[in-house]
């Protein structure tokens, strides 16, 4: 399913570092953000693509990690709140064969930018969207946001939030993504080779990454964050593997009916053989949006890593068939034709 | 024997019924048979917001006026001289536009109790004494209709939809045009339903020929071809010439258009036009809303295409802050906004021109954009292709405004000729010539348009935003000094602008004591208003301005020329407010806000209210 693809650097690929990559922008986000490793990391995987880095274009809106195009050197337009989807799909629709990403956060890509986000998912450019869940509005100053916790209590809601929070892979998914993924900021080597698979997928792949604000949301993911407690709150998605998880890998997740659950399998009743297999290729998108469930109760761990990976047409390539066929039945656009079509009449 | 024939200069008709009944397509089909004769000819289509209303109601009706002549003419005209009315509401609606002694058409089938109740008559209107003063002509539209169709295997229904084109066919007779135009039209729209092919021709004839032969019509009328300029001549609507202009501005500057749109009345034929283009490459995206229909202009225009998007004034509002980041990161991209009236949903299907104010202001911060305005339909063509020069080689978004009068309404148009066509170049920049690297706001020292880098070009990798630039660098920067003159650079770039037009031309008086001072889709009446004082000798003359920002040079000048100023707008009064503000002159206002455009005869109370009051009349 998944297609590499070849070089297009003419006459065989210039050797390029991280390096090549850092722009000469100062980097400011706050000491310790989550941000600075997922920029990194991004950094990190970029020479890997086999892409020029002037064929790459990050394209954010508003929030702390919007900021992120101005210290990738390539090239970046940090738009406006929620709109980045929008001139994402203009980029990507003019010029097909540029590497498209798009830099977001919760409050960006679920709050004010709701509705761009599931259309992009659906349209399925072959784009890649970094969505940095937080759970916090960070750059105003710590309002909730739509994926923190009913109760929320913050500057804006001293009495606890009252609306229930998204599930971004579970939003990604009912609008039709192709490719949707979790990874967590600081684990660079889940996130290095996931950034890459994001890359390498054809169509819209959305990655959510668990981010943390340690000045206004300190430690919100730190179970699926920290090493000490990851092991048994996270359990990792491979393709063909059954979902097993825990520091002795002692756990596994069954299907109950309709309820997964987490069962032992060191005991004897259960072993590996009754667990969920992972099929993150398959087009049906039930297992994708039960292992997406899973986050919403404090009783599973949080599935990370490729819940759906799945080829459908681009956007971008259907319209540019389009043309084409267009082209081939009509031929090439005539402009003095075309204003003289229809009924004319000539006045000598 | 043939019945004797009248010769006229000009004729206005008006065919008004239901919805479904067909006037907008009879209307239409009249307007190309009397373009293709030779007649200058000018259209006002005028249809309820509700696709189908009630039948019968008077929300329901639904009209379409036009207006031709031997002479050159602006407007759809005042008064009619032939009222086609389906249906009782229809005459309802539309009777005080008929001038005395006019000729009204009714279907006299439609005129039983029940429907005469749903236009909220009592008693038949016909039978009142003060229609005595038209010429009233009881056709049994229906009747006739089925009974021309009887041998057809269409139902009674279907015959019905039919009784449009019996009265076309009166018209033809009545007017002196030929049918063929009309035939040939029926043939190609119902290729696939061949049985309204006949029955739409049977009809059309069966009305012509009721004309000829029953005594109610005793004269037919003619009206001589004018004389126009030597040239290839179609008929235009507004919004096709400005689907024309735009794909036109592509192909003269390689740019592919991209034109990212929503649904919106009176702009969507905008976007069903540009769709059919696919083979000029232009792409055409219905996107979720007006802010990422902007947004993939926007991005387009990033990515090195002719980023476009088109709407109404509710989604200008909506598309306010894209236009804000197109500004400050100067990328150039249009913005087409085919007014109609508001304020919020107001009436859709109404013309108006209220939305200056909001182009000029409606973004936060000091935003300077580059306003232009088409004054009538086939001009659309010439100012949204000025729109896409104008925002290639400044580097800017340009707003290009029309209005539904215009956008909907059609005249001959003389088909330009490529070679005229003004240079569009895009001067993309292909490496960093400084010693600096690449700097993406070091800029033209003319026209102070930073360099356009697209994606793709290496070496030129680069970084904007919305955030405040660095001169030169392009950098964020907060510092108080840069921001301040960042502002006067944007600024002083649009003024800029200006240096790019031609000499204003006033119409009629060079000086004197009134200057009519128009924009937009006024342009018919204020000309046809202007034309009948230059005629009389009297000291008027018009301006009509194409580029409403930044104001031409010359304007200045011009204003002073003049004892009087009088701007007539559909609005309450905005440019009159841009003009006072900026000059410092006493200007005066004819103001309409009523969804309808100016009657030439409102100009004319105006202008001579104000020639008695200076002593000229």
């Amino acid at each position: 399913m998944k297609r590499k693809r070849t070089s297009r650097i003419p006459g065989g690929a210039p050797t390029l570092t991280k390096k090549d990559f850092e722009s000469d922008q100062d980097v400011r986000w706050c000491p310790g953000c989550g941000d600075y490793s997922i920029l990194a990391q991004t950094q990190h995987i970029m020479p890997d693509l086999g892409i020029p880095k002037e064929n790459v274009v990050f394209i954010s809106g508003i929030g702390c990690s919007s900021r992120f195009p101005y210290y990738m050197n390539t090239y970046g337009f940090h738009t406006i709140h929620g709109r980045a989807p929008t001139i994402a799909s203009g980029v990507k629709t003019a010029n097909p064969d540029l590497s498209v990403w798009v830099i977001t956060g919760d409050g960006d890509a679920l709050s004010i930018g709701g509705n761009h986000f599931i259309h992009l998912m659906r349209r399925n450019f072959d784009i890649n969207v970094l969505l940095f869940n937080n759970r916090i509005y960070g750059l105003t100053k710590g309002q909730y946001s739509p994926t923190s916790e009913r109760g929320k209590q913050t500057y804006s809601t001293p009495l606890g939030s009252l609306d229930t929070p998204f599930n971004p892979i579970s939003l990604a998914l009912a609008s039709g993504a192709t490719f949707v993924a979790r990874s967590v900021d600081i684990d660079s080597g889940h996130l290095r080779p996931l950034l890459k698979a994001a890359f390498e997928h054809k169509g819209t792949s959305f990655i959510e990454i668990y981010q943390n604000c340690h000045i206004f949301n300190d430690a919100t993911f730190e179970l699926y964050r920290e090493k000490e407690f990851k092991t048994d709150n996270t359990v990792l998605l491979e393709h063909g593997e059954p979902l097993v998880f825990g520091a002795e890998h002692d756990k596994g997740i069954r299907l109950n009916g309709f309820q997964p659950e987490v069962v032992d399998i060191t005991n004897g009743e259960y072993s590996t053989d009754d667990l969920i297999v992972h099929d993150q290729y398959t087009e049906d998108t039930t297992l994708a949006n039960f292992l997406a469930g899973m986050s919403d109760t404090s009783d599973l761990p949080h599935p990370m890593g490729i819940f759906r990976s799945v080829r459908h047409p681009c956007y971008e390539d259907l319209m540019t068939n389009q043309i084409q066929t267009a082209k081939e039945r009509t031929g090439e656009g005539d402009l003095e034709a075309l204003l003289n079509d229809g009924e004319t009449w000539t006045v000598s | 024997m043939r019945k004797p024939v009248e010769q006229l200069e000009e004729a206005t008709i008006l065919f008004a019924g239901d919805s479904g009944d067909g006037s907008q397509t009879i209307g239409t089909q009249m307007t190309e048979t009397t373009a293709l004769i030779g007649n200058d000819v000018a259209t006002l289509p005028d249809y309820p917001a509700e696709i189908r209303a009630p039948a019968g109601s008077l929300a329901g009706v639904s009209g379409f006026q036009l207006h031709f002549s031997s002479e050159q003419i602006h407007t759809p005209g005042d008064l009619c001289d032939v009222l086609v009315a389906m249906n009782p509401a229809a005459l309802k609606v539309h009777l005080h536009k008929l001038k005395p002694n006019g000729i009204l058409i009714v279907n006299s089938n439609n005129f039983a109790r029940r429907n005469l109740r749903l236009a909220g008559y009592e008693e038949d209107p016909l039978e009142d004494d003060k229609f005595t003063k038209y010429q009233v002509f009881r056709v049994e539209l229906t009747q006739l209709t089925r009974k021309a169709l009887e041998a057809t295997q269409l139902t009674t229904r279907e015959m019905d939809l039919c009784k449009n084109f019996f009265a076309l066919g009166m018209i033809l007779w009545l007017y002196n045009r030929p049918m063929e135009y009309a035939m040939k039209w029926v043939k190609t729209k119902f290729a696939q339903k061949p049985q309204f092919i006949e029955g739409n021709i049977l009809a059309l004839r069966a009305g012509n020929t009721y004309c000829e032969a029953t005594e109610q019509f005793a004269v037919s009328y003619d009206v001589k071809p004018a004389t126009f300029e030597p040239g290839t001549y179609r008929n235009i609507e507004g919004n096709m010439a400005t689907v024309l202009g735009l794909v036109a501005a592509s192909h003269q500057s390689g740019l592919p258009l991209v034109y990212g749109s929503y649904p919106i009345t009176p702009a969507s034929d905008i976007l069903h036009g540009l769709a059919k283009y696919r083979n000029f490459g232009v792409v055409t995206m219905q996107m979720e809303d007006e802010i990422a229909a902007v947004g993939v202009a926007i991005g387009a225009a990033f990515s090195g295409a002719l980023g476009v998007t088109g709407s109404s004034g509710p989604g200008l509002a909506l598309k306010s802050e894209a236009i804000n980041l197109a500004m400050i990161a100067e990328l150039p991209i249009v913005i087409c906004n085919i007014q109609r009236a508001g304020p919020s949903t107001g009436m859709p299907t109404k013309t108006e021109q209220s939305d200056l104010l909001q182009m000029f202001y409606g973004r936060n911060g000091e935003s300077p954009v580059p306003i232009i305005a088409s004054s009538r339909p086939y001009d659309c063509f010439d100012a949204v292709y000025e729109a896409c020069r104008i925002a290639v080689k400044y580097r800017t978004p340009v707003i290009f405004l029309s209005d539904l009068y215009i956008g909907m309404g059609a005249e001959p148009w003389k088909i330009p000729q490529l070679s005229e066509l003004p240079e569009i170049r895009p001067d993309f920049a292909v490496s960093a010539d400084t010693g600096n690297g690449f700097e993406p706001y070091l800029r033209d020292p003319e026209t102070l348009a930073r360099p356009w880098a697209k994606p793709g070009t290496a070496g030129l990798e680069h970084r904007i935003g919305g955030l405040e630039k660095s001169d030169v660098t392009g950098h964020v920067s907060y510092d108080a000094e840069n921001h301040e003159k960042m502002v006067e650079i944007r600024a002083e770039k649009v003024a800029r602008v200006a240096d790019d037009y031609p000499p204003t031309e006033v119409f009629g008086a060079q000086e004197g004591e009134i200057l009519l001072l128009g924009w937009g889709g006024t342009f018919g009446a204020i000309r046809t208003a202007a034309e009948s004082y230059v005629a009389g000798g009297l000291p008027v003359g018009h301006v009509h301005l194409r580029h409403l920002n930044p104001f031409p040079n010359d304007l200045r000048d011009i204003l002073s020329r003049f004892k009087k100023i009088l701007i007539p707008e559909l609005n309450s009064g905005q440019l009159r407010q841009l003009i006072r503000s900026t000059y410092l002159i006493d200007a005066i206002g004819l103001n309409k806000v009523q969804g309808q455009p100016f009657h030439v005869f409102e100009l004319h109370s105006k202008i001579d209210e104000i020639l008695k009051e200076i002593g000229h009349l």
